[in-house]
Order: structure tokens, then C-alpha cells, then sequence
């Protein structure tokens, strides 16, 4: 039996939804906010700016990362932009084409009242972060400048050279800060939430581990925000961050709060390859690359020379091959999607066969002459040309140069760069309201941890506009529709017995895991959890793929439970406990995450199911049957109910996604 | 066996901070060149825990050069051989096979062992905490475009910036002073407009933190700078000195 989930959507026309909503949303008083605590879990782009702006507003917040130091969440790696519709470029922007190319690009699997809402106040995100202080780059005229990013044909995406989510977090965080020093935010770092504490079905608290000394702690707050990011480690190799974990939200889960699409995974198509087993992580190409690189292989197969070897006549640019409209700027499933296709298919360059090139040849001598030209030079030699595109490259991409060169060893500005899609962001995450509420009153999810807004496939440089706008803009509104009747409840002490229990819960847990003894290290079940996803469950999904992933998975968590080896003790700084912790909660999402990509007989966006294709190999989507969100409920080991919230489309036609 | 450099590694082992540490020696086999230096540290602790020795406690997060969180004090320099590359980003084919390699934390009063090769850098949130930002609450912006900022000035600020936090200045600095650090921040935002209204104000006190944190002081020698995996300018220092005399010539306090 499935249950109804509201998604509380206003009513009204699209457009005026939420500034009607956000006037007419109860308010809390400044008398009542100074005595309501907020609980805010994650410190990236989106904890930072709920707990910072949450704050100012006069609420108390405790805010809490497992990091060292709340600047470290992995927001801070994010590359090449923001999006915002502010048409500075004046090429015909807007907050309904931002809806729009949002919503085709999460190819209609997404709200269209919580993304209208998101190109709504994504001009304000980037007002506030010049505010900051923020550096973005800049035009001579002292402008901001913009450039493109792929599944759109505007220029929207505002950025800091190569380090735009470093310097937006750095802003949130100063202003994170700024509240530390007042004394508004009490700051736990090197803390992990282990659990959410519920009293009469409503989220009143967390339990807390303080990885310093290894004490559990209990903190009470009237409400709890989970911005604790995505799960895209479950596939072990992914651009996030090594730390970077489902934990928070899948205790929230097993709590009762429903996660929403979990098999939405994106694979980004720029990364550098993988170069052997001892590999730990990948490392993203911004997408901006896509902006001036061009991307091809031989069009011969198991060609053995090296790219600059190959005449041009013998190089298939592919994507600019299938799809003339947005060449190299398709989205990024389609992208992902060519490269395995071609990959597959016996065209894959480098040792290993399984790259693309991303060759930067023509955007040099392009960028050369342009320079000759503004340089009154019009008798350059070939060299002096390639030298002053080198130099226009380095400014724009210079330290994604740098970094490729430093892990590959080899030139990019010399050579064409290999790369291979990897694993980059979930879609997916825990299903909330129009609020940002989950089913579990109190309870709310930010960010990425939640699966709101980008449908099946995010665009590039939405991520950071999500997060922020999330926690600057969305958030400080919409909390006053629940704590607005929390004002008569006073702080509960946290010797409550909902308290107690939680944390003899998490003891328990704690030292089960130690007590086992066994023989393998926990980073050892993480990687063999993440060969079977992204075997299973990664670019291609098939329905006997998927089956046999859940029975390995399965098995894979029975010999996890009695066979992990975590040395070290329970009271002290212990790196592998919590990361034994972690991988245990990884191996239980994975096992969901099959669970819905066998449930829907669909593809779409970064869902690709074999069985479900067109005849030129692009996702086959079923609006009839599966135009709705998969929450799944929580029921018991390896058990789910499915919740399908419809999606319904009034301001959107329905059409097959064409980029060609 | 990926590779085959084999290595000898002396590390600092240390449980927690109240009770002394020590060097232990380590040899490592079959290391590739085109492994990063943390992930020769992953072979080595996986190794550990195979033959049920606790693996060593390090700092590292994105392990992409960006979120500041790696902190190793590699043959004596922080974050290693490489000018602008921390540890994280630093390869295996900067070493050579036989090599002797002393792998040490971050040394600094201010900077606690936790364990291992695992410091605490609280003191640099609350140096920021103190004064780096510009008091801006949200929704009071007005339109980004309104307020042009010559691209030079922006472009500096950027350079500034790009400070990651990672306390390789403090660590290389024989006084142990955090003063590129403060002066990066203090130099983004003097030199840029939003920074203005605040600026001798934020110049005074997050000196003042940094000093009450016991950082030592500053004594020109461009060790920092050298070593700073960002190549973070010394001439922040020089700026952050203008400002902080300017400050304490015209303060009213």
C-alpha cells in the first residue's frame, strides 16, 4: 500500500507561486526566534548559507561537519560556475528559459513549481555573493562576466576562473563565521551525525559523534536540516570527495523520511581516466572545457597512434556528428553516454582504451589569432600564434591544466587530454516538499541531499545555484510555516528517553562493529561495492544486471557484518571506524538504488535501462507509466514501499529531449 | 604490485595529543609512479591492517588540491618537493625508487596533534570568525552589475583568494606565524569595494586573534610564500602591514 505524499505545491499560476506563498507564510517574531533551535547538518553551500543566514535572522543554530573545518565541505571543489537568469549578456535570457532548460534537462522528471522557484531567485544568489566579496571574474569594463555550459545556448553561468564553488563556499562561510564570532551559531566540526532523534513522529534532535574523542553527544533543536550532500561514493571511484557519505541522510531514511530517486546518478563526461587499481578518487574536467575543447576519437578502430598523429580526415568528432544544434555543449548523460558508446565500440584511445580526446588544438590557434589580430600582429608565425592562444587558455583553464598535468604527467596545452565519464552527483536524494520538509515533520533536507529540482539529469553549474539557493533564499522562508506553530515548545532535555534510546542505539552499533574482528578492511567491501554498482547500476542498467547486482549486494552486506577488520578503539580518533560506519550505510543504499532502477522500466536522463532505447541509442523515456518521483519508505531490512508522487506538467510540453 | 619503486617511509606516529610521538620506519613495495602520494599512503595502511597494525590517521578530503584538508610535512617541506601542489596533488614520479622519505604533521603551537599526522587548524576558523567577511546579511544586495570593479582589482582579490587554509604557511614558518593566511583575507577584501567600510576594523582584529591564538610573528622571511601550495604572494604580507598600521594610526579606540 502505497501513501500519499503532498508535495504542498501552491496553487496559482507558475509565475507568481512562491512571491505568493513567501508573503503569506507565517512568521515568527524576533522575541520567539532568539528561544527556536535549528539544527544544521553539512556545512557546504548549503548549510553554510542556511546556518549563516538562519543566524542573522535571530534563530539559534548549532551547526555541524565531519570536516576539520566547515570551509572543507566538498562544495569547495566544485569548477566551472553558477548559473543565474540575470540576461546580462542580453541573449535572450530569462527565469522562464532557465525553467525551461532545467526542466528538458532533467528530462521532465522534475517539479516544475520547485524549479520555477530556483530560476526565480537565482539572480539574487549572485547579488549576494558580490556582497560577499566574492571574486568573480570580471570583464575590463569592471562587468561580470558569463560563458556557457552544456544543454543550454545562452550564456548564464557566472564563475571564479576554475575555483567558483571554492569561492562561493569560502562567502558562505565567512558569513557562517561572521555568526560563529556573534555568538548566533554554535560551530561542531570533526562532529558526524549517527542519528535523528523523533519524539511523537517529529524530528527533535540529532546524535552526534565527536570524531575527536569519539563521544557520542545529544543535541535538541526544534527542527533539523540535513545539507549533508550526495551519495555518489557508494561507487567508491567518484569526483566527490573521499569523506563525502550518505550517512546523515540514510539514517534520516530508516527513520521514516522517504528517499526519493536514488538510482538519478550523473555521470559526468569530462574526468580524467582511471590509470590502475590503487586508485581513490576521480578528477573532474570542468564542463566549462566543453566551452572551447573539442572532443573526438579515431574514426578507425584500435587506432594505436598518438592523437597528434592522427590526420583530421581520420578524427570523428562525434558529438558535434549527432548533435549539430549543441555539439560539444550536449548535456551531460548524452555526453557520458557517447563516450561509453564509442568506448565501447573499439574507439577508445589512450592505454587503457577507455578515453576520448578533449583536444584544445583548435581553441589555441583560434584564441592566437584573435590575439594577433587585437595586437595589430597580422604577419605572426605559426608559432608566435600558438604561444598567444597558450596564453588565453591559461587564463581562462589554466589551473585545470595544471592539475591534468600533474596527475597524467602529460602537457594538455602539447597534447590532446584523455577523458572518461565518471561518477559525479546524484540526482536522487531525500524526498521533500515544497518547503524543503520531509515526510518527517521538522525534519528537512538542503542541496544535493535532497532530490528536488533537477529531474534525472542535472545541468551543468546548477548544482552551486541549488545549494545556495536552497539555504540563502529558500529555507529562511518556508521554516516559518513549521516553526511558526513550535513557538509554545519549549527545548527538550535530552535525558528524554527518545534520547537515550537513540544513543544506546548508536553505542550498540558502534560496538557490534568493533566486535566483529574479521579479516577484511573496511576501504576493501567499499570497493567492491562500488565495482558492483558501477558494473550494475552505472551508465547501462539492464534487468538481469540489476537482479544479480541486489543478490551480490546482499551477500556483499552478510560479509560485511561478519568479516570487517576495524583496528583501533571506539574512544579515540578513529578514521576507520567511521568509515566502517559509513561503507555499512553505502552497502544498504546500494542495494536500494538497484531497487529502483528495476522499478522503473523507463529510461531517462542519467537512468539509461539497455532494454529501453531508441534506434539511434538515446534514452527511451514511458511519461505514461513513470511520470511520477519514486519515494521509497523505509520497512525493514532489504524492504521498501514505493510512494510514487506524480509529476504533472501545465507550463512544459512533453517532448522527447532533442539537443540535435 | 602496481609498480616498482620501493620505498622506505619514517612517519610520525603520535596517538593523541598527551602523549609523546615518535618516527617509526616503514618499507613500501611495488609503488607506480602514477600514484598520487596519499594513495602510496592507502597501500601502506591497507597493508597495516592486513597485518593488524592500526593504519596511520592523516588529514585528506577532496584529494583534487582545492579543499585544504591534506597536511603532510614531506622530507621537510609542507605538502612535499613540488612548488604550488599540495600533498594530495603530489605524484609518486617526484620520487625516485630507493628513496628515504620523512613524513612529519604540521608543527606549530597553534596547531595541536590529534594523531598521527592529524592536526587541529581551529585556530584559522577562529581568525576568520574574528573579522574576515563583510557584514552583509542576506538580502541586503543590491544588483551585482550596479557596483563595476576594475578587472585588475578583482583579479587580485581572486589571486588572494585562492588561499585554501591548509596552515602549510604556519608550517613552514620557522616563527610558526599565520601571517599569509590572515593577509590573504585581509587583502581580498581591502581590495575590493564590498571590503571597504570594514577594513581597518578587520585588519586589527583578526591580527589580534591570530596573536591571541599564539601564532608567532612575522620576520620577512618568504618561507610561507615559497611553500604555500596556492603561491599565495608575499606581497599580502606587505599589504596586511599597511593596513594594520594605517588602522592602528587612525583607530579611535
Amino acid at each position: 500500500m502505497s501513501n500519499k505524499l503532498d508535495a504542498k505545491i501552491p496553487e496559482g499560476p507558475i509565475a507568481d507561486k512562491w512571491t505568493k506563498y513567501r508573503s503569506t507564510v507565517p512568521l515568527v517574531n524576533p522575541a520567539n526566534k532568539r528561544s527556536l533551535e535549528i539544527i544544521v547538518v553539512g556545512t557546504g553551500l548549503a548549510g553554510a548559507s542556511a546556518a549563516a543566514t538562519l543566524a542573522e535572522m535571530g534563530y539559534k543554530v548549532k551547526a555541524f561537519c565531519f570536516q576539520d573545518s566547515p570551509r572543507r565541505a566538498h562544495s569547495i571543489a566544485a569548477q566551472g560556475g553558477i548559473n543565474a537568469a540575470k540576461n546580462y549578456q542580453n541573449d535572450g535570457d530569462s527565469v522562464y528559459r532557465l525553467f525551461y532548460d532545467t526542466i528538458k534537462g532533467g528530462d521532465y522528471r522534475s517539479r516544475e513549481g520547485n524549479v520555477h522557484r530556483l530560476a526565480e531567485v537565482s539572480g539574487s544568489i549572485i547579488d549576494q555573493c558580490v556582497a560577499q566579496g566574492v571574486p568573480f571574474a570580471r570583464e575590463y569594463g569592471g562587468l561580470l562576466s558569463n560563458r556557457s555550459f552544456g544543454g543550454t545556448q545562452v550564456q548564464r553561468t557566472f564563475y571564479a576562473a576554475g575555483q567558483t564553488g571554492q569561492q562561493l563556499l569560502l562567502g558562505a562561510y565567512s558569513g557562517l563565521e561572521r555568526q560563529v564570532g556573534i555568538g548566533n551559531v554554535t560551530m561542531y566540526t570533526r562532529h558526524e551525525m549517527l542519528d535523528v532523534v523523533t519524539i511523537d513522529g517529529k524530528a527533535r534532535g540529532i546524535i552526534a559523534k565527536n570524531l575527536v574523542t569519539g563521544e557520542l553527544e545529544r543535541h535538541f533543536g526544534h527542527s533539523v536540516l540535513l545539507c549533508t550532500g550526495g551519495y555518489g561514493n557508494v561507487f567508491y571511484l567518484s569526483t566527490n570527495a573521499m569523506g563525502s557519505n550518505v550517512t546523515a541522510a540514510w539514517k534520516a531514511h530508516k527513520k521514516g523520511a522517504n528517499f526519493a530517486n536514488p538510482c538519478y546518478t550523473q555521470i559526468h563526461p569530462t574526468c580524467i581516466p582511471v590509470s590502475g587499481d590503487h586508485q581513490s578518487k576521480l578528477t573532474l574536467m570542468s564542463e566549462s572545457l566543453r566551452n572551447d575543447g573539442r572532443i573526438w576519437v579515431p574514426k578507425k578502430q584500435n587506432d594505436t597512434r598518438l592523437g597528434n598523429d592522427i590526420p583530421e580526415e581520420e578524427r570523428d568528432y562525434y558529438l558535434e556528428r549527432r548533435y549539430p544544434a549543441f555539439g560539444n555543449l550536449v548535456p551531460r548523460d548524452i555526453a557520458s553516454r557517447a563516450a561509453k558508446e564509442r568506448c565501447d565500440a573499439g574507439y577508445g584511445v589512450g592505454a587503457s582504451k577507455m578515453a576520448v580526446y578533449l583536444d584544445y588544438a583548435y581553441a589555441i590557434e583560434r584564441y592566437g589569432k584573435i590575439e594577433a589580430n587585437k595586437k595589430n600582429m597580422h604577419n605572426s608565425s605559426k608559432e608566435e600564434i600558438s604561444e598567444m592562444g597558450k596564453a588565453v587558455v591559461k587564463e581562462k583553464y589554466g589551473n585545470l591544466f595544471d592539475m591534468y598535468k600533474q596527475i597524467t604527467g602529460e602537457d594538455p596545452y602539447e597534447l590532446p587530454m584523455r577523458i572518461y565519464p565518471a561518477v559525479h552527483y546524484t540526482m536522487g536524494g531525500l524526498w521533500v516538499d515544497y518547503n524543503l520538509m520531509t515526510n518527517v515533520p521538522g525534519l528537512y533536507a538542503l542541496g544535493e541531499a535532497n532530490f528536488s529540482d533537477h529531474g534525472a539529469n542535472r545541468l551543468g553549474a546548477s548544482a552551486l545555484m541549488q545549494g545556495l539557493a536552497d539555504g540563502y533564499f529558500v529555507i529562511p522562508y518556508t521554516i516559518g510555516s513549521y516553526l511558526s506553530s513550535e513557538i509554545r515548545t519549549k527545548a527538550i532535555p535530552t535525558d528524554h528517553p527518545a534520547f537515550v534510546e537513540a544513543e544506546k542505539a548508536v553505542q550498540e552499533r558502534i560496538t557490534k562493529l568493533l566486535n566483529i574482528k574479521g579479516k577484511q578492511s573496511p576501504e576493501s567491501f567499499h570497493k567492491r561495492l562500488g565495482k558492483i554498482m558501477w558494473e550494475k547500476c552505472g551508465m547501462a542498467r539492464s534487468e538481469k544486471g540489476l537482479k544479480e547486482a541486489i543478490a551480490e549486494i546482499q551477500a556483499l552486506k552478510n560479509e560485511f557484518w561478519s568479516d570487517v577488520r576495524i583496528l583501533g578503539d571506539a574512544d579515540e580518533f578513529n578514521p576507520e571506524l567511521d568509515k566502517a560506519g559509513r561503507v555499512a550505510d553505502f552497502i544498504e543504499l546500494g542495494e536500494l538504488m538497484c531497487v529502483d532502477a528495476l522499478n522503473r522500466n523507463e529510461s531517462c536522463g542519467g537512468h539509461f535501462r539497455e532494454e529501453y532505447q531508441t534506434e539511434e541509442g538515446e534514452a527511451l523515456r514511458d511519461d505514461e507509466n513513470y511520470m511520477y518521483v519514486s519515494a521509497w519508505e523505509y520497512e525493514g531490512e532489504s524492504k521498501w514501499n514505493l510512494n510514487p508522487e506524480p509529476l504533472v506538467y501545465e507550463n512544459i510540453k512533453i517532448a522527447q529531449r532533442s539537443y540535435k | 604490485m602496481e609498480g616498482n619503486m620501493n620505498l622506505t617511509l619514517k612517519v610520525w606516529r603520535q596517538k593523541n595529543k598527551k602523549v609523546n610521538g615518535k618516527l617509526e620506519t616503514y618499507k613500501v613495495a611495488g609503488i607506480s609512479e602514477d600514484m598520487s602520494f596519499l594513495e602510496m599512503f592507502d597501500v601502506l595502511n591497507e597493508r597495516l591492517v592486513s597485518e593488524g597494525t592500526e593504519p596511520i590517521s592523516f588529514d585528506h578530503d577532496c584529494r583534487e588540491g582545492i579543499c585544504g584538508m591534506c597536511s603532510m610535512y614531506i622530507n621537510g617541506q609542507p605538502h612535499g618537493p613540488l612548488q604550488g601542489v599540495t600533498t594530495c596533488q603530489l605524484h609518486m614520479r617526484s620520487f625516485k625508487d630507493g628513496d628515504t622519505i620523512v613524513v612529519e604533521p604540521w608543527r606549530a603551537v597553534a596547531f595541536p596533534v590529534i594523531k598521527d599526522l592529524v592536526v587541529d587548524r581551529s585556530s584559522f576558523d577562529r581568525i576568520i570568525a574574528s573579522g574576515g567577511f563583510v557584514s552583509v546579511n542576506t538580502g541586503n544586495a543590491q544588483d551585482g552589475n550596479s557596483l563595476p570593479i576594475p578587472k585588475d582589482d578583482a583579479d587580485k582579490a581572486f589571486m588572494a583568494a585562492a588561499c585554501i587554509g591548509c596552515g602549510a604557511c604556519v608550517s613552514a614558518c620557522k616563527n610558526a606565524s599565520a601571517m599569509l593566511f590572515v593577509s590573504a583575507k585581509v587583502s581580498q577584501l581591502s581590495l575590493l569595494p564590498q571590503g571597504q567600510p570594514e577594513r581597518q576594523d578587520r585588519a586589527m582584529k583578526m591580527v589580534a586573534q591570530m596573536d591571541a591564538e599564539g601564532f608567532g610573528t612575522c620576520t620577512n622571511t618568504g618561507a610561507c610564500a615559497a611553500e604555500c601550495p596556492k603561491e599565495i604572494s608575499l606581497e599580502n604580507i606587505a599589504r596586511l602591514n599597511r593596513e594594520y598600521l594605517g588602522a592602528s594610526l587612525g583607530s579611535t579606540n
